[in-house]
């Protein structure tokens, strides 16, 4: 496997959703290609990163705000 | 035994649909609760693609107000979520439009890039590289990364990698085929890695600086 064909693979590797033997050959590459292991690695861990860290936060003031406006139209019927 | 059992296979359907067949009978207070529980998500992919606070904040109005509006028209075979999300996407695209009048603007735009190219920088990272920034100066990073990503590349980011819906999802919430979603989720994902790399990268020796480029 060349790491051009593992890196088709990644996210499918990522999102867990290849079968047994295509885990198999990912795994046989990444015993042998440091690269392709930092890259497979790293980028997962930028997902987590993501996933974990509220980069646009909703202030309590301004969601009580904004849900009082929401709801005051929907009871008059928009 | 009096209870009706589910069907064995059969799925439980989502609580949602419950609230929605409360409000379309009249309940608005259970409109309040699908409110809250989706508001920050649909904040935040607001902000994700309009870049811009207000806009943000009409964008949350808007789509919230257009979905009580059209309620009657969620068919209930996707879930209430997607198709709520799918409302606030257009809503920001609208409110962009707006902004840079004349100008069109689509989740299309912007996204032609190298396919595929094996990532060039190789730098592993520093365990927990996180724990080198205050939280302030992390979500700045993060902010600024993310806001550098082609919009096409974006929006499916966010959908299918932070907000959690599937690939499938993704494209019937876009418009774009499942394979477009894919292929642009694999760039989405390489050029993040790549830009964090800057910040995150394993330091050699003692007085290497945190930012290179």
């Amino acid at each position: 496997m060349t790491c051009t064909e593992f890196l088709a693979l990644l996210d499918d590797l990522i999102d867990d959703s290849v079968s047994v033997e295509t885990r198999t050959h990912l795994q046989e590459h990444l015993k042998g290609c440091d690269h392709c292991e930092v890259t497979l690695n790293t980028t997962r861990k930028t997902i987590e990163i993501y996933r974990s860290h509220e980069i646009y936060d909703l202030p309590a003031g301004l969601r009580e705000r904004l849900h009082a406006a929401i709801m005051a139209r929907c009871k008059k019927g928009c | 035994m009096s209870t009706i059992q589910p069907i064995a296979g059969e799925l439980e359907p989502h609580p949602d649909v419950a609230l929605v067949e409360q409000v379309r009978g009249g309940d608005v207070s259970a409109y309040d609760t699908l409110v809250r529980k989706y508001d920050r998500q649909i904040f935040r992919i607001a902000q994700h693609i309009t870049q811009n606070r207000e806009d943000a904040e009409d964008v949350m109005q808007d789509a919230f107000l257009k979905a009580y509006e059209k309620l009657d028209q969620f068919q209930g075979n996707s879930k209430f979520y997607t198709w709520l999300v799918r409302i606030a996407v257009n809503e920001s695209l609208m409110r962009l439009r707006k902004r840079r009048t004349g100008k069109m603007v689509s989740i299309d735009e912007d996204v032609e890039t190298e396919e595929g190219s094996v990532p060039r920088d190789l730098a592993d990272w520093a365990p927990d590289p996180e724990q080198n920034y205050s939280q302030s100066e992390l979500a700045e990073i993060l902010r600024k990364t993310i806001q550098g990503l082609p919009q096409g590349f974006r929006i499916v980011f966010v959908l299918r990698d932070v907000e959690g819906l599937s690939t499938e999802e993704t494209a019937e919430t876009l418009g774009l085929s499942v394979p477009a979603v894919k292929s642009r989720l694999l760039r989405a994902r390489l050029q993040l890695r790549e830009r964090l790399s800057r910040y995150f990268r394993k330091k050699k020796g003692s007085g290497e600086s945190r930012s290179e480029k």
